[in-house]
Parts: structure tokens; C-alpha cells; sequence
């Protein structure tokens, strides 16, 4: 299945999200709450066969966060890009591990760096940090005037 | 704090394996959870040697950033540049020169050669077998003169920057490498025969930790890791990048999916590397090491993503770029942060003596899952 192929069919599974053309890879933008029946769809349909999560993480833009999920498929071998935006107060979303093992790591480094809360994650807590650390490193908030150094 | 050693409701013992502990390799921290000498449980603790690269990158400028991740997977630091330097050249959409390109896959399979060296020597010795260790490292030792000749380091390379490679290459260098190619193709051969046919390496090996097809890809393993298991994920062959498309070798496959299918795609990749560089070392194009690029680099505004194949898997880097000179938001998706989770898997129910076992044949490099 060429590009525009792959943008037509999924265009046509999901008629409420927006699909486009990224520099890499097509790339979707869903509601939050429709995480988990988008990837259950994608990782199912025999054509799209989604079965391999080969990075997940989260964008800081100050007003909101933006989970990306990058998508591949190992029997047909194309790609795609699922972002969705979550509120930067309290973000939450449901937790992909139950589709991609690979997730339950990454969603723990997440939540470490960024603070996100994944619901139905088998053990969240900190992963790189000491479970006492105050903070989200890698929110653009994040201030440590002892630790960081400044250009 | 942990304690040293507790026991649980049901008679089960919890052990400490690391942080500062041999066959770890570095600084990664297991909690194993063991019933008699059979593990049930095995909780990795990461964050020993975090330097939070990805913060520290925000603030660097497209020609800065490079030179942190050859301290990411110290072991592949040229294919890590190869990395960065490919996601600001395809941004940018910057030709670099041929000879260039060349250089890079030489020097790129210069290094998956010696991480496999190192790797070969190094799970060895975890198995208890001292003297592999010693043959590694003296065909390493050939690549890192080669190495330092003409980057001027033998670890932490930095050779490869936006538009091609710092410097030209050193006078000495194709015949060194040529000389290197002959010395061990004959070394590789013996390394199978001391170790590879070893009948009690090969019991401690065959039918421990095995990981199906179907939970490899779940669990994200790329590499020498996943290629054992049978799946299909040499970045090399099915996303080409640089000139590999135009090259002639294989993607090694392996269907055991257990310890020994790991180690023989390893032994396997290094013969295909000798390969490969058989096929570039006597036409380096002449002409321009560097493309002229700009003093100042400015990514435009978007996201770009590159794939390559580290000697641990697949290494992705993620740019978000605002147009500014440094990026938004960087991210770099380690093979071994990914092959670490499958650990767990791999070995419930193994005893606790195969643990190391397998965990050599993972190939972890701490820094590249810690960052």
C-alpha cells in the first residue's frame, strides 16, 4: 500500500480525525478518549496490521502536552504518526500496554519527565528519577536553579 | 533505599543484582524476586547514570547536540552521529558529498564490528569463560587505532557532522583497514571455533530465553535481540538510509529464538560487515569530505524523525523544531531502553545462574538506556 493509499484508508476508518501528510510520516490527530479503540483498530485490521510501537513520547507546548505515538507495521513495513493533545494542568490518558508492551516503559519515563497520568498502567511510577524528585524535567516550566546550567 | 536482601510473605527472596555489580555492565540496578533459585520476578531500576541528554539538548545548537550522543551508546557513538547528522541533513535537505557517505558506512560497520567484538568477549566472560575476552579485545584494539588515526579518539568519535565528516580521512587509513579486513577474517573463524562449537556454552545458550516473533515485536526489541526471534528489522535493509541501499549483504535472521539464535546473528553481522566494507574500501570516491553548509544551522519549523541501525537496534531521533537554532523538543528512542523491557520476559523462570546469561546476549549499554 503506497502513502496515499494508507492516508485514503485510514482517512475512511476515522472520517472525524484529521489526517495529514508530516515531513516522515502521515500523521493523525485523534481525541484522547479515543485512544485505545484507534490503535485497537489499527493494530487489528488485517490490511494496516499496526503491530509494532516503535516510539512513544510527549511534546511540552506550554498551553497543552501532545502524546506521539509512532506506528509501524512489521508485515507491510509504513508508518504512522497518532498525536493527540492533553490538557496541561492534569493530564491524563489511557495507557497503551495493554496493545504494546513496549509501552509500559516508556509511559513510565513519560509520566517521569513530563508528569502524564496513564490510566490502567500495571505500575506507574518514576523510572529515571529518584521517586522523591520534585518536578517534571522536561516540561518547559521546570526550573532547577542548581542543576541546570543555562546558555 | 533498598534493602540488601528481604524475604517475602510466601517464602520468596528478593535479591539486589547491581548497581555496581560485573556482569551488569555499568550501572543498571535489577530487583530479582527468586523462588529457591528460579526467578519469578525481575524489576529493573534505571536512572544510575541519567544525564537527562534530551533536556541538555534544548538548550545546544544543531551542531552542539551531536557530540552528547556519542555518550549515549558509547559503543556505536558513529552510528549515534550518523543519526543526528542524517535528521539536520534531510531537514535542511543538504547533498552531502559521495566520498562522505562512503566514509561514514565504512566507519559505521568499523564500530558495529568492534561493539560486537566487545560484546562477544564480554558475554563470555559472564559465562565464566575467561580468555575470549582477551581475543576481543585485541581485534578491537586494531579498529580503535584505525578509529584514532583519523578522528583523534577512540570512543567518543564526534566524526561525523552536518554535511559529511569533520576531517578527511588519514593517509594510512585504507591500507590499515585492508590490512585489518585479511587479519580478522581468519580471527572470526577462530572465535567460532573456541567458543561457538563449546558444548557447554552451547547448553547454557540453546532453549534459554526465549522470546516468540509476536512478543519481540510487542515488546519494541530491535537489533541482533529481535532479528534472533525471526522478525525482520535491519533498519539497513528495510528503511535504507545513507548508501546501503546500493550495497550487497544480508539481513542475518534467526529462527531459535533463544540465547544462541542472538549470538549467532551477532557472529553472523560481523561477516556481513567485513562484507560491506570489502565492497567500499577500494572506491572511496575522491572529491569534498564536507558539504559547504551555513555557520549557523536553523532547522525549519516541523518534526523530523530518522531511523538507523545502532549494533544494539534500531536508534530513532525525534526533532521538534520551532525554527529556531537549537531544538524544541528532542528525543531519542534507544534500542536498549526497548530490549531492556523484554528482560522479564526472557527470564521467568530461568535459574538465577542464566540470568546473566541472557542478559549478555541482550547487549545492554546503560548509558544508551539510561541517557
Amino acid at each position: 500500500m503506497g502513502t496515499e493509499e494508507l492516508i485514503q484508508s485510514i482517512q475512511s476508518m476515522f472520517p472525524d480525525a484529521s489526517i495529514n501528510m508530516g515531513n516522515n510520516f502521515p500523521e493523525l490527530v485523534i481525541e484522547k478518549d479515543s485512544l485505545l479503540s484507534v490503535l485497537n483498530q489499527l493494530k487489528s485490521e488485517p490490511t494496516l496490521a499496526f503491530d509494532y510501537l516503535f516510539c512513544e513520547t510527549c511534546v511540552d507546548w506550554k498551553s497543552h502536552l501532545t502524546m506521539v505515538y509512532h506506528l509501524d507495521s512489521t508485515r507491510f513495513r509504513h508508518n504512522l504518526v497518532i498525536k493527540t493533545n492533553l490538557d496541561a494542568q492534569a493530564p491524563e490518558i489511557e495507557s497503551a500496554c495493554h496493545l504494546y508492551r513496549t509501552a509500559e516503559l516508556h509511559e513510565r519515563e513519560i509520566f517521569d519527565l513530563f508528569g502524564v497520568k496513564f490510566l490502567n498502567h500495571p505500575h506507574l511510577r518514576r523510572i529515571l528519577l529518584t521517586d522523591d524528585w520534585k518536578g517534571h524535567p522536561l516540561r518547559k516550566d521546570y526550573d532547577d536553579p542548581i542543576n541546570m546550567i543555562k546558555l | 533505599m533498598f534493602e540488601q536482601v528481604s524475604t517475602s510473605e510466601n517464602g520468596e527472596l528478593v535479591i539486589n543484582v547491581g548497581p555496581q555489580h560485573p556482569a551488569t555492565h555499568g550501572v543498571l540496578h535489577l530487583l530479582i524476586t527468586l523462588n529457591g533459585e528460579t526467578v519469578t520476578k525481575l524489576e529493573p531500576n534505571l536512572g544510575y547514570i541519567h544525564r537527562s541528554i534530551e533536556k541538555m539538548c534544548e538548550s545546544l545548537s544543531y551542531r552542539q547536540f551531536i557530540y552528547t550522543t556519542s555518550r549515549m551508546d558509547y559503543l556505536s557513538s558513529h552510528i549515534n552521529n550518523h543519526a543526528c547528522a542524517l535528521t539536520v541533513e534531510s531537514a535542511l535537505q543538504i547533498e552531502i558529498p559521495e566520498r562522505a557517505e562512503y566514509i561514514r558506512v565504512i566507519m559505521s560497520e568499523l564500530t558495529r564490528m568492534a561493539s560486537h567484538q566487545l560484546w562477544w568477549g564480554a558475554m563470555a566472560m559472564d559465562l565464566g569463560a575467561l580468555s575470549p575476552f582477551f581475543y576481543a579485545f585485541r581485534e578491537r584494539e586494531s579498529i580503535n587505532d584505525i578509529m584514532e588515526e583519523t578522528c583523534g579518539a577512540r570512543l567518543t568519535m564526534n566524526y561525523f557532522v552536518p554535511g559529511g565528516v569533520m576531517y578527511d580521512l588519514h593517509p594510512n587509513f585504507v591500507a590499515k583497514v585492508k590490512e585489518f579486513i585479511v587479519f580478522f577474517k581468519s580471527k572470526i573463524d577462530e572465535y567460532d571455533e573456541l567458543l561457538t562449537g563449546n558444548i557447554i556454552f552451547q547448553n547454557r545458550m540453546k532453549n534459554i530465553g526465549i522470546i516468540s516473533k509476536e512478543d519481540a515485536i510487542s515488546y519494541g526489541c530491535t537489533g541482533p535481540t529481535a532479528r534472533g526471534s525471526g522478525v525482520s528489522c535491519d533498519i539497513r535493509k528495510i528503511y535504507p538510509y545513507s548508501i546501503y541501499q546500493k550495497l550487497d549483504f544480508d539481513e542475518v535472521i534467526e529462527h531459535g529464538c533463544d540465547s544462541f539464535s542472538r549470538y549467532q546473528v551477532r557472529m553472523k553481522e560481523m561477516r556481513q560487515s567485513l562484507k560491506i566494507i570489502e565492497q567500499l574500501i577500494d572506491n572511496i570516491p575522491k572529491g569534498e569530505f564536507q558539504a559547504k553548509t551555513k555557520a549557523v544551522l536553523k532547522l525549519p519549523k516541523g518534526e523530523f524523525y530518522t531511523r538507523v541501525e545502532t549494533a544494539r537496534g534500531e536508534l530513532g531521533v525525534y526533532i521538534v523544531s520551532e525554527g529556531g537554532t537549537s531544538p524544541y523538543r528532542i528525543k531519542f528512542r534507544s534500542p536498549g531502553f526497548s530490549n531492556l523491557s523484554a528482560l522479564e520476559h526472557m527470564v521467568k523462570g530461568h535459574k538465577i545462574g542464566d540470568l546473566v546469561a541472557i542478559m549478555g546476549t541482550l547487549d545492554l549499554v546503560i548509558p544508551d538506556i539510561d541517557r
